[in-house]
């Protein structure tokens, strides 16, 4: 399968510019289905951005969060070329990871 | 008599188990109440996030309340047609930043999103949120150990929360 992870990770030199979108449903556990029953709450709970074994965003995540959600920050230390690791785990469990080239 | 004290009789225990419901109820509070610090170590904040008041969730989350400060800038629109996805940005110039959290006042929960800040990373963040209807969008930043705060009212054309 395909990731579910689009990233994009810029240096201008001192700082890294990191974009990510993630295709997930986030359902909040408030809305109903087309036969008026609740669709159960599943939402990422939690988002971590790893760069050289160390974390440098680490986002917690409630069923708020729009469906494929977009999250963007920054942080230095990093060169052009080197890995961004990023992963996600959802509250029934399921989880993606990817890693992403520093450009 | 028994057709009298039928009805009757179950209708005390109706109201007796009514009544114990609502005591386990109040006896859960307190614990709902205690400061999860959630933000201070790595475990994801459960109970923040299912407290209803924007106030017991900051409580929930960090332990203390935060004062507003204008070194806080939260960036969000005046009026959101799509309440299902709203961009909500935050930037601050305050220094030894090491979280930063959004709530939505009258969302089910008003907790929406909590990010840890390390070190070296920028203490700016771009999100985009559910609101359920009109109400204030508030930004928390927890900088040296102290909580800052901005708030903005961001109108909702189409709740995006369901029902």
């Amino acid at each position: 399968m395909a990731s579910t992870i689009r990233v994009r990770a810029t240096s201008n030199g001192d700082i890294t510019e990191v974009q990510a979108l993630i295709q997930h449903p986030m359902d909040s556990g408030f809305v109903k289905d087309s036969k008026g029953e609740l669709i159960p709450a599943h939402f990422i709970q939690e988002l971590k951005f790893e760069y050289n074994g160390k974390d440098v965003f680490v986002a917690d995540w409630g069923p708020a969060v729009s469906k494929d959600p977009y999250v963007k920050f920054s942080f230095k230390g990093a060169k052009k070329g080197d890995d961004l690791k990023i992963s996600w785990v959802d509250n029934k469990g399921a989880s993606d990871t990817t890693t992403a080239k520093i450009s | 008599m028994t057709t009298i004290t039928g009805p009757l009789a179950t209708r005390r225990l109706i109201l007796q188990g009514a009544a114990s419901v609502a005591l386990i109820g109040l006896g859960n509070l307190p614990f709902a109440a205690q400061p999860a610090r959630a933000a201070a170590n790595d475990k994801y904040p459960e109970e923040a996030f299912k407290q209803k008041s924007e106030a017991d969730a900051i409580k929930a989350l960090y332990g203390k309340t935060a004062e507003p400060s204008d070194k806080v800038k939260l960036d969000a629109p005046e009026i959101a047609e799509n309440g299902g996805v709203v961009p909500i940005a935050v930037t601050t110039t305050l220094d030894k930043v090491t979280s930063i959290s959004f709530f939505v006042a009258e969302n089910p929960n008003a907790l929406a999103a909590s990010y840890k800040i390390p070190d070296g990373t920028v203490p700016s963040v771009s999100n985009r949120l559910k609101m359920a209807k009109t109400t204030n969008v508030v930004a928390i930043v927890e900088a040296d150990g102290k909580l800052y705060s901005a708030t903005k009212e961001v109108k909702v054309t189409v709740g995006g929360c369901g029902g």
